[in-house]
């Protein structure tokens, strides 16, 4: 038994082993997808709503792969330009997905599909309010975070970088402020394109990493989702264990004192 | 008979006056879908479905689970 062994993470007071999230669109085929969530040993994934044309079936297969995977759904408000759509598209959700989970994203630009913030805590009192269980794909702003902690928020979900961009950690000051002054889970959420960020995010004390592109554009996506479970419980154990303090000079591990060959000079 | 147009997805779409939602849906074939449906940007639960009149220039917004981030 291990220290990491009965660390969970929890969200909404439901205990999760695994501290992956997982995006479930951009893969080549349903079968990459439902690999690809084998191998991350992911406990929940996202996913979305779009307009259907009923002729259309091609989500049956996709919902049949969901269905068997056994994780919890995260459904998301992606595309939402305003707090009203979010908030209808909520509703849609819950209704659909039977589940009080939201995956809250109102987006306020077009280039770097930057999170509206004000839009984002507005939605988020009304959806709290309404019985949701809301995580927030929220930016790194410290006073944004603290808003939706106190709206309710029992776990937020900051940006490492913009949504596909595989950046990584752009702002390392405002996540590492982010978690010395906010007790509720953090979940990176978007912009990690390498296993090593990830890692990087799980060793500065974040509780979890979501992502979907890095995973679903690798050239074998399976083995990219267990690079990154893998990193991301390599970072969790390293934060636990405790970093060492980083310093400008050298300091030999090896003892000195026994050294061979040495002789004081002038003895 | 009566007509009234409307938007369905954001195409054009008619249908006898007086028309209900779950009476819409069945004739668009979306009955047995998993579906989530909005009437002029507002949630309609499906208890509402019956109900729910559909008027002239209503715009339909009728959802399904998609891959997603």
């Amino acid at each position: 038994m291990n220290a990491a062994h009965d660390d969970a993470l929890m969200l909404y007071g439901e205990a999760f082993a695994s501290r992956f999230l997982l995006g479930t669109a951009l893969y080549s085929s349903p079968t990459v997808m439902q690999a690809s969530i084998q191998a991350a040993g992911c406990e929940m994934v996202t996913l979305g709503l779009r307009r259907q044309n009923p002729a259309s079936g091609d989500g049956d297969a996709f919902w049949q792969i969901l269905r068997d995977s056994g994780c919890r759904l995260l459904p998301n408000t992606a595309g939402c330009r305003s707090a009203r759509e979010a908030i209808t598209l909520a509703q849609m959700s819950r209704e659909l997905f039977d589940t009080p989970w939201i995956k809250l994203e109102v987006i306020g630009d077009d280039y770097n599909l930057q999170p509206d913030p004000f839009g984002l805590l507005e939605a988020t009192r009304e959806l709290i309010g309404q019985g949701f269980k809301v995580l927030p794909y929220c930016t790194d702003d410290l006073i944004l975070c603290q808003r939706l902690r106190d709206a309710g928020c029992e776990a937020l979900m900051p940006w490492g970088s913009p949504i596909g961009t595989g950046l990584g950690l752009m702002n390392r000051y405002a996540l590492t402020t982010l978690r010395q002054r906010l007790d509720v889970p953090l979940i990176i959420d978007a912009g990690l394109g390498a296993p090593s960020q990830a890692a990087e995010a799980m060793e500065m004390g974040f509780d979890g990493v979501l992502l979907n592109t890095a995973v679903a554009r690798a050239h074998r996506p399976a083995l990219m989702a267990e690079a990154f479970a893998e990193a991301i419980r390599a970072g969790r154990k390293a934060h636990l264990a405790g970093l060492m303090q980083q310093r400008q000079t050298a300091s030999p591990s090896t003892p000195t004192v026994g050294q061979p060959f040495w002789h004081r000079e002038g003895g | 008979m009566n007509e009234i147009t409307l938007r369905l997805n954001d195409e054009p779409a008619r249908l006898p006056a007086g028309t209900s939602l779950a009476d819409a849906l069945q004739a668009w074939h979306y009955a047995d879908r998993r579906v989530a449906v909005a009437v002029n940007g507002e949630f309609v639960p499906r208890s509402g479905y019956a109900e729910q009149i559909l008027q002239d220039d209503d715009r339909i917004d009728i959802v399904a689970p998609v891959g997603g981030g």
